[in-house]
């Protein structure tokens, strides 16, 4: 394996930490305004109280090192899409400050506020990858020198709204099952009612997503034909999708969980195969992309950076599964609580 | 008007960073002050000292939300409106910024959850063990961005690979480009505003306590321990800067030469201006008080030597002198104030005449501004003094921006930035009034004031932590008694 395609899966892998973890928690967000009461809203919030930030940090650090590894991707794919990232700023903005700020402050009028900027941010931030995942997907106008030739309304083709609402529906799923696994009594007979809807969405979609890419985006599984263990994958992301609600049936919501984590997981490993070697296809011409090596740095800074990565990877693993452990169980409302 | 990409960009750069720093700095200041007041408690065993990191534990994470709220819009940035620029740098500032995630980022914020929600869940060591280590990450994220923003000032370990719109600097030793001439400086600098932001930040509420004679003991303790740290973090900075200034004069003798308004070559000494307008046009600086060679002196140590000027450069490659010097000199002028203030602090404790003191109380209460100010100034100073460059000597900031975002586009965003900074920045002030307000939770004080606040918090958290108020009402109520 050379340094490009180390940093190449180190990407997919921090990109798969982050959808798997704040996945679940954009979730929550999106289904945020489904309860009313204010107390059991509390609930819902606190479940991730004390676990977004570190998980917004995947996200932070696929942005680090993609600006490191693959300078040029970066600032192509962040310029090009200039609109569509100060979105996506200001709806990462608003689920912050929403939910530190909603429980400052004990009147209605305050929280419905903060409630609503945390459920339309938490929407839109999902819909926006999504968007960008389709996009990656068709490919961009790129031109021979680099830079991105389209406009705004560009992004918004039909596949790469498709995406973004499969995406949605996605989310909501895996945070309706981990609301599921941290609540208890009444409100978790009614988010068991929420798995079920937002898995129907989810199949709805998916099947819509599979077909349309099949037909519309032949190039997705031109790799396959020289890796058929992708197709492996793909079996096992239908039998982890399958078992979702099956273990949801059987009252194992734990399986449940881990199928929609290995579901998100299995989505973006196909997503890399589609894309490599590319890390922007361009539509005008598919000599003007931008590929793993073309886009990339030099061997040293991918070495010393190969070296940062494995030094300080386990570190982050082991801490992130300390937090998770200290956190774990049902939601306790306390003091400290939002 | 045309609208000017480079401007505008440079515009929201400057707005959007100015806002971000309103937060770290108070973030690594507070987290010192908080590890030395949980181990105060874990070595003493004092219940004070408890109430006080908690109350400053609830401060914190409400400014560390905005800090990462911000933050994130600087990294996005770089790649949003200065592409050429990133593709540029990305090689030598990217590994920078990635170690920042891999090292800082992980550890702040996973350790921050236990700080935060964790009292009740891990034992009195994890928890200041966790504190330790949201401190200390802190100081990790500001190492990294200042090392990046260090070679952007004094370029080292690289070479220039390629030519034109194709030419980026490749790193050929990682240690020299850590390393750089101004990065350990700068760092030791950045550090030490952040301890002195902090150290004024605690006084100025615990002062706002002493004259509203509440919360007194929290007050009294909490205002000594920023007192001394803010006393000794100034005087060192004076230390730190003049080495910097020194260094300064080394490597980027433009910018000195702008920071002091220093425009004519001289045989001998050079003047340090105290204060003035300098004027680009006539190369004269009106208006100004200066000590003769007092410059040479502390650049060279010797009054006579002279000291590169800023007509040694070609016109075109001067900083903005005017605004380079004014931010310059405030910081300095408010660097002096903190070294004075905190001083007479501290003689007046010495005397005993400290908390009795109300006008110099009310001072502290709005002292608290003037780092906020330093630490925005030394940073225009140091961005606005390296200019017209974004990497010295290698790259115009003119030739760094996103070739591909139209005016347009970056002024709808500045609009939207400028409109959601103003309210978060007003929501931000009314909830730390409220919490300053709310204040800390009290067990050695009246019975009457501890119900108050009891009463709130029964308000606030409901029946579902019936249990844990309970426990701290019979301690609240017994805590009176046995302090007579």
């Amino acid at each position: 394996m050379d340094l490009n395609l180390f940093w190449f899966c180190t990407l997919g892998v921090l990109l798969t930490g982050y959808a798997i973890l704040d996945g679940f928690d954009l979730g929550v967000g999106i289904l945020h305004l489904f309860t009313r009461k204010d107390s059991e809203r509390r609930i819902l919030m606190n479940s991730i109280g004390p676990l977004w930030d570190g998980n917004e940090v995947w996200l932070v650090t696929f942005g680090g090192a993609l600006f490191a590894a693959f300078p040029n991707a970066y600032a192509t794919a962040f310029s090009g899409f200039y609109l569509a990232f100060m979105l996506l700023l200001f709806a990462l903005i608003f689920r912050a400050v929403s939910m530190e700020f909603r429980s400052k402050l004990d009147a209605p009028w305050w929280r419905q506020m903060w409630d609503i900027a945390f459920s339309v941010s938490s929407t839109l931030a999902a819909l926006l990858f999504g968007v960008a995942v389709g996009d990656s997907m068709m490919g961009i106008p790129i031109g021979a020198d680099g830079e991105y030739a389209g406009g705004f309304f560009d992004l918004l083709s039909p596949y790469s709204i498709l995406i973004g609402l499969f995406t949605v529906a996605l989310f909501a799923m895996h945070g309706s099952i981990y609301l599921y696994l941290k609540t208890e009594g009444e409100l978790q007979e009614r988010i068991h009612g929420w798995i079920w809807r937002t898995f129907g969405f989810f199949l709805i979609l998916y099947m819509a997503a599979t077909i349309f890419t099949l037909v519309a985006v032949p190039h997705a599984i031109r790799n396959f034909q020289n890796m058929p263990l992708a197709w492996v994958v793909v079996v096992l992301n239908i039998l982890a999708i399958a078992n979702i609600p099956r273990a949801i049936f059987l009252g194992r919501p734990l399986y449940s969980f881990i199928s929609s984590c290995c579901t998100i997981a299995a989505c973006n490993f196909l997503f890399g195969i589609a894309l490599f070697p590319n890390m922007i296809l361009s539509s005008i011409d598919p000599s003007y992309s931008l590929t793993i090596y073309n886009a990339a740095s030099s061997q040293k800074t991918l070495w010393i950076m190969q070296v940062i990565a494995i030094c300080g990877m386990p570190f982050v693993l082991a801490y992130t599964a300390a937090i998770y452990w200290v956190f774990r169980g049902k939601v306790e409302i306390g003091k400290f609580s939002y | 008007m045309e609208l000017d990409v480079v401007f505008l960009s440079r515009l929201q750069f400057a707005l959007t960073v100015m806002f971000h720093y309103l937060f770290p700095p108070l973030t690594i200041g507070l987290g010192v002050i908080m590890v030395f007041m949980e181990g105060l408690y874990l070595k003493t065993g004092n219940k004070e000292y408890e109430i006080a990191a908690r109350y400053w534990t609830k401060i914190f994470a409400v400014n560390f939300a905005m800090g990462v709220a911000t933050g994130i819009v600087m990294e996005f940035q770089f790649g949003t409106n200065w592409a050429t620029y990133s593709r540029f740098v990305g090689d030598v500032f990217g590994s920078a910024l990635a170690a920042e995630g891999v090292f800082a980022f992980f550890l702040e914020s996973g350790f921050l959850a236990v700080l935060v929600f964790g009292w009740d869940r891990v034992s009195s060591r994890m928890h200041f063990f966790s504190t330790c280590m949201v401190s200390l990450g802190s100081m990790f994220s500001a190492i990294w961005i200042v090392v990046a923003n260090s070679w952007q000032q004094t370029p080292a370990g690289f070479h220039i690979v390629g030519e034109g719109a194709l030419a980026r600097a490749e790193i050929t030793d990682f240690w020299a480009l850590v390393f750089n001439p101004s990065s350990m400086h700068r760092l030791g600098h950045v550090l030490l505003g952040s301890f002195i932001l902090g150290g004024f930040f605690v006084m100025s509420i615990a002062a706002y306590y002493i004259l509203k004679n509440r919360h007194i003991g929290f007050a009294k303790r909490t205002f000594t321990v920023g007192l001394v740290f803010s006393a000794v973090s100034s005087i060192v900075i004076l230390i730190s800067g003049h080495a910097q200034a020194v260094k300064v004069a080394e490597t980027q003798p433009a910018k000195l030469a702008a920071f002091e308004g220093h425009f004519n070559s001289t045989e001998g000494g050079a003047p340090l201006y105290l204060f003035g307008f300098p004027d680009e046009e006539s190369m004269t600086v009106n208006g100004g008080l200066a000590i003769p060679g007092m410059l040479s002196y502390l650049v060279h140590g010797d009054s006579n030597t002279p000291v590169t000027a800023l007509d040694a450069f070609p016109k075109d490659e001067w900083p903005p002198v005017a605004f380079s010097f004014q931010s310059y000199h405030l910081m300095i002028a408010l660097g002096m104030f903190f070294i004075a203030l905190p001083l007479f602090g501290l003689f007046m404790l010495w005397r005993g005449k400290l908390f009795e003191t109300r006008w110099l109380m009310w001072l502290f209460v709005f002292a608290v501004i003037g780092p906020y100010i330093a630490n925005q100034s030394g940073w225009v100073a140091a961005e606005v003094g390296r200019q017209p460059w974004a990497v010295y000597g290698l790259l115009k900031t003119t030739d760094s921006i996103s070739k591909a975002v139209p005016a347009g586009s970056v002024l709808i965003s500045i609009i939207m930035f400028s409109a959601i900074y103003l309210l978060l920045f007003l929501i931000w002030l009314f909830v730390l009034n409220n919490k300053i307000q709310l204040g800390p939770e009290e067990h050695a004080e009246g019975p009457h004031e501890t119900k108050g606040w009891l009463d709130t918090a029964a308000g606030r958290t409901g029946v579902a932590t019936g249990d844990s108020l309970t426990g701290t009402q019979t301690k609240a109520q017994d805590a009176p008694g046995a302090a007579e």
